[in-house]
């Protein structure tokens, strides 16, 4: 029987001025193994500079069944949007 | 193809009067182009059949390093020894992004590599036939792939999202295989009269089991329905078998290698070729592990497993360590 290490979940800055994005995940006994192992499997064609890797078990996240009371109350504000106002033409841009 | 032989749930496909208020609302969300996400609700034959499906796939990536490893070390020149170097190790890549789209079903990545090492668990049987020789891995690339890659393309249209993703890096990936193998092929067939043969013979031998990758035809296989409704499957095997050969013949020719199908004929009004089936009984034989290579790839992956103890025991020793030097 194996047991598996702690999961990690990996994170990719794909070039400078963009923010890190998830990638995926990969077991790996400790941050700097996870780091190395992160560099291999998901940057072998240039797809990164900046690697973050983080706990998986250490990630809060919100739960699909309360996507209504997470999510409902910006739906109907669509006020929030620019495109809510009507700016005649002859005002130019804004 | 990657996953032949995936048991679904065995009943037939449920109509929408049968199925319960949140099956109901599962399918519409299917039927709407949605994807599911690990924490969502799903049917137990949804994850069920979904965990057979990715972790074959996964297992198929992990085993079919094996026939390509074993040129590595023969590869021709330098450069082709550090092409072979990359598609191999893409290979790997492949399982982990595929073991990692099972995991969020709520399996443990351990429990599913004991599987395939104790011999439970099924992958590819492409994998089981041997590579002869450096024109295997022409036609491996070129055949293998291509034919991976017809199914995958299709895959990343799958319902559930952590798979579609995985196809979607996996496709990224892959044509750099495809195109290698075919670059193998080239320089082959233009090189010597024995070079040429050992083209055509490598493409004689793959040309069968890579038609047998999209697996069974679809008369008879009983488990589709269920995974096209889901859209765990988006195209049936008798859909990629066609485009494969469809794609394939007009790239033998052009290499000047005879089409080991001696009968394909172009319809000229469907634009499609008429082709000869692969050898079923023969497919399911490899399937259950009598193919000529089973044993050796068991053999292969346990060796490398028990070899590889020491160093991952090493690596937790010395996290736990540290863990306790900084408490
Ligand atoms: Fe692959
Ligand atoms: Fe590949």
């Amino acid at each position: 029987m194996t047991k598996d290490w702690p999961l990690w979940e990996v994170f990719i800055r794909g070039q400078y001025g963009l923010s890190h994005r998830h990638v995926g995940s990969l077991h790996a006994p400790d941050a700097e193994m996870a780091m190395l192992n992160a560099r291999d499997v998901y940057t072998r064609r240039n797809e990164g500079m900046s690697i973050w890797v983080v706990p998986s078990a250490d990630i809060s996240a919100s739960a699909p069944s309360r996507k209504g009371p997470m999510f409902d109350p910006s739906n109907d504000k669509t006020y929030r949007h620019p495109t809510f106002f009507d700016i005649p033409d002859e005002v130019g841009s804004m | 193809m990657y996953a032949q032989t995936v048991q679904s749930t065995g009943r037939k496909v449920k109509s929408l009067e049968e199925m319960s208020d949140q099956e109901r609302a599962f399918q519409a969300r299917i039927d709407a182009g949605e994807k599911i996400e690990p924490k969502d609700w799903m049917p137990d034959g949804y994850r069920k059949t979904l965990v057979r499906q990715i972790s074959q796939h996964a297992h198929s990536e992990v085993v079919g390093q094996l026939p390509e490893g074993n040129w590595i070390t023969r590869a021709p020149t330098l450069e082709r020894k550090a092409i072979l170097l990359a598609k191999v190790q893409d290979e790997a890549g492949h399982g982990l992004y595929l073991y990692s789209a099972a995991e969020t079903l709520g399996v443990s990545r351990a429990d599913l590599i004991d599987d395939l090492l104790a011999g439970r668990a099924k992958y590819s049987s492409i994998f089981n036939y041997p590579t002869l020789n450096w024109a295997d891995m022409g036609a491996v690339g070129w055949l293998v792939d291509g034919a991976a890659i017809i199914n995958q393309v299709a895959l990343q249209r799958t319902s559930y999202g952590p798979y579609s993703r995985a196809m979607v890096r996996i496709c990224k990936e892959e044509s750099f295989h495809a195109r290698q193998g075919f670059d193998i092929m080239m320089k082959m067939v233009a090189g010597t009269a024995a070079q040429k043969a050992m083209a055509q013979d490598a493409l004689n031998r793959l040309w069968w089991p890579a038609l047998m990758m999209f697996g069974p035809p679809d008369k008879d296989s009983v488990h589709s329905a269920q995974s096209m409704a889901w859209k765990i499957k988006v195209m049936t095997n008798d859909e990629g078998r066609q485009k494969f050969v469809d794609q394939t013949i007009p790239q033998i020719e052009y290499l000047g290698l005879d089409v080991p199908d001696k009968a394909a004929r172009k319809n000229p009004k469907t634009g499609h070729y008429s082709f000869v089936d692969p050898d079923w009984d023969e497919f399911f034989a490899v399937l259950k592990g009598y193919g000529p290579c089973n044993a050796d790839r068991m053999l292969a992956r346990n060796k490398a497993h028990d070899d590889g103890a020491w160093f991952r025991e090493g690596l937790l020793a010395y996290a736990e360590k540290q863990t306790i030097a900084a408490e």
